[in-house]
């Protein structure tokens, strides 16, 4: 697969939550913590509703439980890398509360 | 789910006496003994693992605003409070900023799905500013529970 690390780019993937107890205070926190590191845009979406990935307000709200169908879309110049950081929390059983 | 099912107002503290996170974490699990949403035996344990799960990272989430929370066998559903800092008080929130609004949350221990929709909730009220506003305007319990009334009603929502 093609790396545009140095072209502003939009990446979007469709995942499935993997956390047991869904994206609550602690898993939303740490994806923020991740998303922030990155220059990119990130948004995560969740039955249309659109949620700033660098808001934990705006993630809690989505509400997201164990298995919900979730969006991720990054845009930037490293959209990419952000991507593929953010779909590997939110795919693994993150740490638990 | 409606913010008024889990938040009682008669736990409602419109004017914490605390300083400190762990005062004010106390003061509001004894509003909510007080009004009997959780046993009065249980205070100490509920306060107990609220500050644990405070240890393993601030429920402070920025804008003035905390949410502590934590599951305890002594509740059936989940039940909270609402408490309104007069001054500022230090909580490690993730942007630095005092907080001076608290959502306190107890959930029973297998039934994420319900702390999840309730801290959704609140979190839906909070992603709009003039709420955020008028909940730091608020002075009294009237003034939460009118706020919480035109939440439930999709005054603030999106």
């Amino acid at each position: 697969m093609a790396r545009q690390q140095q072209h502003p780019s939009e990446c979007v993937r469709e995942v499935i939550l993997g956390n047991p107890a869904g994206l609550h205070a602690r898993p939303a926190t740490a994806f923020v913590d991740r998303a922030t590191k990155f220059h990119s845009d990130v948004v995560l979406i969740k039955d249309g509703r659109e949620a700033n990935g660098k808001s934990i307000i705006e993630i809690l709200a989505l509400g997201a439980e164990q298995g919900a169908r979730l969006t991720l879309s990054t845009r930037g110049p490293d959209a990419r890398a952000a991507l593929e950081a953010l779909l590997g929390l939110l795919e693994t059983k993150l740490d638990e509360t | 789910m409606k913010l008024q099912e889990f938040l009682f107002p008669a736990a409602f503290v419109p004017r914490l006496e605390s300083l400190d996170k762990e005062g004010v974490i106390r003061e509001l699990v004894e509003a909510l003994a007080q009004a009997e949403r959780i046993p009065k035996t249980r205070v100490s344990a509920v306060v107990e693992a609220l500050l644990e799960r405070e240890r393993l990272g601030s429920t402070g989430i920025g804008k003035g605003i905390a949410v502590p929370h934590a599951k305890h066998r002594c509740v059936k559903e989940v039940v909270g409070t609402v408490g309104l800092g007069v001054r500022g008080v230090e909580f490690a929130a993730l942007d630095g900023e005092p907080v001076y609004v608290f959502f306190l949350l107890v959930s029973p221990v297998n039934s994420p799905g319900e702390h999840l929709a309730a801290l959704g909730l609140i979190s839906e009220a909070l992603k709009d500013d003039t709420f955020c506003s008028f909940l730091r305007q608020a002075r009294t319990r009237q003034d939460l529970v009118d706020l919480l009334v035109e939440a439930d009603a999709g005054k603030y929502a999106p």
